[in-house]
């Protein structure tokens, strides 16, 4: 049974004291946020409380624009029993996102505008803004490009086959260049398949260990490769989703360097643990891409260190705990992620140094609505108010049965984390984590 | 001394464990020859062996060393998956347990099945075989074999050769050989042999592609079985060319050492892996394998369930 968001209206509200790291207009200092009507009406060191107005001591907390997630995945249509639109925003708000990006593989796929729009319509309850991501060909089969015009009018930001790659150079070219005329990423879920049948986990020394079939980094390299040659030679813009391989990310940094236009996300499960967290079999830690060698982890670190990794995403992934109960092959890839995202990114990249706060904040505020084209959500007046406030310091344990996910499959039961979301300001309302 | 009531596999196996199975299964041998090859031992223990993948002779053998023991003892087989059943691996066992059982034999097509159930109930869990994982008896017999011929295993050359890449018996046998201070050797086509294997096993193991060399070094052969569907999934141009090159043939034996050995794990595509004559001639220890694989699991079964050698000695 998951849990519900309790929000409130709140159109007045003076945050009071907080660090505002806003990475878009490069400020890193304490100040106040004074909200009218839901909109951003002042930022500035100590501004006097006016009458009616709800007053939040954020003394010692992070004010950042709203966080966004650019991956993951809500099974609504086709799984609810996993997790809805609503489900999912309830669990995307917990851990402190105010915006997100479900993937089509749904079932049925997401390639049809009536199917954009009734996601989009499920989410206008919560204060979480659903940008659903379309289908780049009909039914994911990699055949035919889906109606990319009508998804775009009914709101979809991308397109992606996610769950495997575009099947074809050819359909790659063509969904690159046609989404081009509406400034839209094809979203490149990097996998060869011809050289990942049957595979379970990351093809190295753990896997000849475990007696596991691998998937080796060379599916990912191969299909970053096709499609970077692709972006280069059409003019498209390609993202590569959940990057993993040391491989695939000196691809991007070369192709960036040429001046392609692509980008990457990674996600925090990638920068957090190596293939060795599968000995022992536990399937929450069966993903893919798979959890790669530390070598790779360590690549990983240094793109994101030097830009070549652009944002971080979830990739969100519920499973029934039926699905995920069993033997290691057959179950079903993927983990969840929307609320140990802040805990991960704050303990593992942050307090560790290898990000600075306002670099690892642009991951997944800037970056994200940049790679799709949105407005910005900046912490200045005249703006809409859309806010994440949170603390670097406080120490928590992760609690799977406190999710607001349907789902529970996530490897960091347990883990001691910090970094914790406070509350969230958006669509005129604020919401006080209980938890905090 | 045995730390642990499950028996998943021989990685991290000590070299003390393994003695103490290898002399109690030196013991049970010695029961197995009297005119009732049969102790108390574990009378009132109930063991269900569980089987998910076709196998005859390491059933049987469980079920012999079972009932030699004096075990009460079920037997469930099931081809193919269980979740194509409709039924979970942990419903099955979870059933099964509720029916209070000791002990559960488990072969699965999936790796690491066993240490999933060990996770979940209480009974202890013998692994005889998950996927391309481990399976731990195969090697404690193999290992019982080659001392029972040459008196040690310390510094032995062992030469695992065939499809190293998809055996569980090669991986225990890694392990298992490796702890007792043995050489190993893997030997085959590159398309069947491990990723990374140095990195996984040890930077000692040696690696041969052409088999009269790894035949030249050896002092015994293993040799495995092939999988015929491997052509089919592109690992091979053909059965012709595998038993061409790859095959152990009465040829290629005269470069080896005068008192090599032959196992294999069985059952043998004879002229594929290994020449017809070759598996009945006097090199070749399998049936003494066979035998052994009764005593090597009465042995696990007794110690694993709580049993102490000197127990069983005074009981004998």
């Amino acid at each position: 049974m998951s849990r519900s968001i309790i929000s409130q209206p709140c159109p007045h509200l003076l945050l009071r004291g907080a660090r505002v790291v806003d990475p878009g207009a490069g400020i890193d200092q304490t100040l106040d946020v004074l909200i009218e009507d839901g909109v951003i009406k002042q930022v500035a060191p100590q501004i006097p409380a006016p009458d009616n107005f709800e007053m939040i001591n954020a003394a010692g907390l992070v004010l950042t624009p709203g966080w966004f997630d650019l991956h993951v995945h809500f099974r609504e249509p086709g799984r609810e029993d996993e997790e809805t639109v609503l489900t999912g925003c309830a669990a995307a708000l917990a851990g402190g996102f105010t915006g997100v990006c479900p993937m089509p593989n749904t079932s049925p796929a997401t390639d049809k505008a009536e199917i954009v729009k009734s996601i989009i319509a499920q989410s206008r309850q919560t204060m979480v803004d659903v940008h659903p991501i379309a289908a780049a060909t009909k039914g994911r089969e990699g055949k035919e490009p889906t109606e990319i015009a009508e998804l775009v009018d009914a709101g979809a930001v991308a397109f992606s086959d996610d769950g495997c790659s575009v099947r074809t150079a050819e359909l790659v070219r063509r969904v690159m260049e046609y989404a081009g005329m509406y400034q839209k990423p094809l979203i490149e879920h990097a996998e060869d398949e011809s050289l990942c049948l049957k595979g379970a986990m990351n093809e190295g020394v753990i896997a000849t260990k475990l007696g596991l079939s691998g998937l080796p980094t060379i599916a990912e390299d191969i299909i970053v490769a096709r499609d970077v040659l692709i972006a280069e030679y059409t003019g498209g813009r390609l993202h590569i989703a959940h990057i993993s391989s040391k491989g695939a990310i000196e691809l991007v940094r070369r192709a960036k360097a040429a001046g392609v236009q692509v980008t990457c996300e990674v996600t925090p499960h990638h920068f957090s643990l190596s293939h060795e967290a599968v000995i022992g079999f536990e399937t929450n830690t069966k993903m893919n891409p798979p959890l790669r060698s530390p070598a790779d982890v360590e690549a990983v670190i240094a793109g994101l260190q030097d830009g070549t990794i652009d944002a971080i995403a979830t990739d969100h992934a519920p499973h029934s705990s039926e699905e995920k109960n069993v033997e290691y092959p057959a179950a079903p890839f993927g983990v969840i992620g929307l609320e140990t995202a802040m805990g991960l990114i704050i303990s593992r990249l942050v307090l560790t140094k290898k990000l600075s706060l306002s670099q690892a904040v642009a991951k997944v505020t800037v970056a994200p609505r940049r790679i799709l084209n949105l407005p910005p959500a900046e912490i200045k007046a005249g703006q809409t108010a859309n806010l994440t406030v949170f603390s670097i310091e406080k120490k928590w344990v992760v609690d799977k049965t406190k999710f607001y996910s349907k789902s529970r499959n996530t490897p960091f039961d347990g883990w001691q984390l910090a970094g914790k979301v406070f509350g969230v300001y958006h669509k005129g309302q604020w919401w006080a984590s209980p938890d905090f | 001394m045995i730390v642990s009531k499950h028996l998943l596999g021989l990685a991290g196996v000590r070299r003390e464990e393994i003695s103490l199975i290898l002399q109690t299964a030196q013991f049970f041998k010695e029961v197995l020859s009297r005119p009732i090859p049969k102790v108390p031992t574990l009378r009132g223990k109930t063991v269900v062996n569980l089987f998910f993948e076709n196998s005859t002779r390491t059933r049987i053998s469980f079920e012999l060393a079972e009932k030699r023991l004096s075990a009460d003892s079920v037997s469930f087989s099931a081809s193919g998956s269980s979740v194509a059943k409709g039924e979970t691996l942990l419903d099955t066992v979870r059933n099964l347990e509720a029916m209070k059982i000791d002990m559960i034999v488990i072969r699965h097509h999936a790796s690491g099945a066993p240490h999933f159930l060990a996770t979940m109930i209480d009974a202890g869990v013998i692994n005889a075989g998950d996927g391309r994982h481990e399976h731990p008896t195969q090697a404690l017999l193999d290992m019982m074999t080659l001392l029972d011929k040459f008196g040690t295993l310390e510094g032995l050359k062992v030469a695992i050769i065939g499809d190293v890449a998809h055996s569980r018996v090669a991986r225990s046998n890694i392990h298992g050989l490796r702890a007792m201070g043995a050489k190993v050797a893997l030997c085959g086509p590159a398309t069947l042999l491990p990723r990374a294997p140095r990195e996984a096993f040890g930077n000692d193991i040696e690696i041969f592609t052409n088999v009269d060399d790894a035949i030249r070094w050896a002092d015994a052969l293993n040799v495995l079985r092939l999988q015929l569907e491997r052509q089919a999934s592109g690992l091979l141009p053909s059965i012709r060319e595998y038993a061409n090159y790859f095959g152990v043939t009465r040829r290629r034996l005269e470069a080896a050492k005068r008192d090599v050995v032959i196992m294999h794990p069985g059952p043998i595509n004879r002229g594929v892996e290994l020449e017809s004559d070759l598996a009945d001639s006097e090199f070749s220890v399998i049936l003494d394998q066979v035998t052994n694989g009764v005593a090597v699991r009465m042995a696990v079964l007794y110690l694993k369930s709580g049993g102490d050698l000197e127990v069983a000695n005074g009981a004998a």
